[in-house]
């Protein structure tokens, strides 16, 4: 293994905003942000925290002409995407950079048989003919578990669970380098969301695949991932190895340790759940200085003020928050 | 012994579908004492909610019986049923969806209270309305906005502000945390918890989250394909869990921790059958590791292992 790590997606300084009746929706806030090949990022973080905005900032398939990217760069490969034309886009789109969308229910074609759906984006772009892409499109179905036979039959003629499978058999047809994968299993239940990861843990390892797993569960970040970035209202506040997020004893973001205490543990008895007071803010009218210093137990004047800088507690491990700031007296 | 306030015996629910009877309940039996937390988990369609809506004849169940201290309201006429649903009141999965749009929050809460005609007077309607309110946490200076001014958290305390207006003593709780974030279902588990200290209240429990129910409960019942498959107290559930849709179940959940030991995990094959016209015999027997020959013939039968842990599995039985 090469120690140089050079990365396969680079985010810098992000921001998005919405233009809607309501006001300007800050959706993405200066998020910065890599993936390194082969890697499996979790990026987690509630309604509204931004994470599927991000992604569909790094497909260019924001909603036009509400979305819009204000400033920033998207590296691939050391390449800006930001600014490609939709025809680049088109062919990065599928072929290296691919996406499983949050509801199979409704991500797939109704009048179209998954085959068909399977073999669209095979011919468009490894420019197969109809018969080979059929074929391969056979392939991947048996690939993600459902016989071939299925090829025929359509989406509403599918359980949940395997729809998902056709949506993640449409995404990796191309052999994609980096995956993008928006909540795969929030819509299914629990013993096939099971098969989902264990099937996506394979296919990753299968097809050496990176991916950005967004999610609100930290159980599935806890199963699949290596890196964690923790997002809230539109920035990633905590950044780190999986082990780093995941050990208590380790210094933390206020709202990573509020995000871990409010889910019932199912190991120890609680009496209480610890909760984080008050609401996600506004994303039309976001606080000023550190955004989640109204729910901040530590907050202090500072935190209303000066929006918090990256600051890097142990190598690789960063936390966006006044309180680890050693140049300055925040108790 | 705690009195029992609500026994369900052999509920039975079908509908009629054009493929043929779609088994959404069959021969539930269950009961649930004074103060107790009876959590009910399984995956979709395994007749969850409709347990907890045939016990409220939201569905009118095809047959069995529903006691509530000891009366039985499937029996009930209509004038008797709307003086029952004082006593046993329902919160709904989805605030987003099930508070009309066009009632500000003074209007949602003080529905219960005049279609049950509870106060002859505005003042006293309007005086409990902001009683149920400061109860819930919810700010009177919310008390004319709309739902849709509000977020999933406020919403969901409106509903169990409608659910309370009128001093039930049972509610069943139909998934009342799943459409929130996990900040903000926090926040609502606990007040849940708070309010059954405070006013005594008894809940059914419905969710497919089990590290919730194991939260809240004191017992709990797992459901598959319209039938309970194993009950117990919250603790044997978790910590010696018999049948073998419970273990695969339970070993399914993602863990937010690195700490535990790797689990064995279960994938279970396959998908829930259809529950039209399902399967003789045991209906987990599909996807089940361990079945054996006369699994997919007859039925097991819901028996005590011990301790009150329910178990229907002919594995366990023969033991």
């Amino acid at each position: 293994m090469d120690n140089e790590k050079k990365n396969l997606l680079e985010i810098r300084d992000l921001t998005v905003e919405y233009h809607t009746n309501g006001g300007v929706v800050h959706a993405v806030n200066g998020l910065n942000l890599e993936v390194a090949p082969k890697e499996t990022l979790g990026f987690v973080g509630e309604t509204g925290a931004g994470k599927t905005t991000t992604a569909l900032s790094i497909l260019n398939l924001l909603p036009h002409p509400q979305g819009k990217v204000i400033s920033g760069s998207i590296k691939y490969n050391g390449e800006e995407i930001l600014n490609k034309s939709n025809k680049d886009m088109t062919r990065i789109r599928g072929e290296k950079i691919s996406m499983i969308f949050q509801d199979p229910m409704t991500s797939l074609n109704p009048v179209m048989t998954v085959g068909d759906q399977i073999a669209e984006g095979i011919r468009l772009h490894d420019h197969l003919s109809k018969a080979d892409a059929h074929k391969k499109a056979l392939e991947m179905l048996k690939t993600v578990g459902i016989r071939p036979e299925r090829a025929s039959d359509y989406p509403h003629q599918f359980s949940g669970g395997m729809k998902q499978r056709v949506v993640i058999a449409i995404a990796l047809a191309c052999n994609p380098e980096l995956l993008i994968a928006d909540e795969p299993t929030t819509a299914l239940d629990v013993t096939i969301q099971a098969q989902m990861l264990e099937l996506m843990k394979g296919l990753k390892d299968q097809y050496d695949t990176s991916m950005i797993m967004i999610t609100h569960d930290l159980g599935i970040v806890a199963e699949i991932c290596d890196k964690v970035a923790i997002m809230y209202a539109g920035n990633v506040v905590e950044y780190g190895d999986k082990v780093d997020i995941f050990t208590p004893e380790k210094p933390h973001h206020p709202y990573t340790v509020g995000l871990f205490d409010s889910i019932p543990d199912i190991y120890h008895e609680q009496e209480e759940l610890k909760i984080i007071k008050g609401l996600t803010p506004d994303p039309t009218d976001l606080p000023s200085g550190c955004t989640f210093h109204p729910r901040c137990p530590y907050a202090c004047e500072e935190c209303s003020k000066q929006m918090p800088k990256h600051l890097e507690v142990e190598p690789g491990h960063t936390i966006s928050c006044h309180r680890f700031d050693d140049t300055k007296e925040v108790k | 012994m705690a009195e029992t306030i609500l026994e369900v015996k052999n509920l039975k629910k079908y509908f009629k579908t054009k493929k043929g009877m779609l088994h959404a309940l069959d021969d539930v039996s269950f009961s649930i004492n004074q103060g107790e937390t009876l959590g009910l988990v399984g995956e979709s369609g395994c007749g969850k909610s409709t347990t907890g809506r045939a016990i409220l004849r939201l569905h009118e169940p095809t047959s069995g019986e529903v006691l509530f201290r000891g009366t039985d309201v499937v029996k009930l006429n209509a004038a008797q049923m709307k003086e029952m649903r004082k006593k046993m009141q329902i919160v709904f999965q989805d605030p987003y969806s099930s508070l009309n749009p066009r009632l500000n929050i003074e209007e949602l809460i003080s529905e219960p209270l005049l279609v049950n005609k509870v106060y002859d007077n505005k003042k006293d309607l309007y005086n409990r309305v902001h009683e149920v309110m400061d109860i819930v946490g919810l700010e009177r200076r919310l008390s004319t906005s709309y739902p849709h001014e509000l977020d999933g958290g406020r919403r969901q305390r409106i509903g169990i502000a409608r659910a309370l207006s009128i001093n039930p003593e049972f509610i069943v709780m139909d998934e009342p945390v799943s459409a929130l974030d996990v900040s903000v279902q926090a926040q609502i588990l606990n007040l849940m918890n708070q309010l059954k200290k405070d006013l005594g209240l008894t809940y059914l429990f419905i969710s497919h989250n089990l590290s919730v129910v194991k939260h809240v409960s004191d017992r709990i019942a797992v459901m598959y394909l319209g039938k309970i498959v194993e009950m117990a107290d919250y603790k044997d559930i978790f910590e010696n869990p018999l049948h073998p849709y419970t273990q695969a179940l339970l070993s399914a959940i993602p863990i937010p921790r690195l700490d535990v030991e790797k689990r064995q995990r279960i994938i279970l094959e396959g998908d829930v059958p259809s529950p039209v016209n399902p399967p003789e015999g045991c209906r987990f027997c599909g996807r089940c590791r361990f079945r054996k020959e006369g699994c997919s013939k007859n039925e097991p039968k819901l028996v005590d292992v011990g301790n009150g842990h329910m178990v229907a599995c002919h594995l366990v039985a023969d033991k």
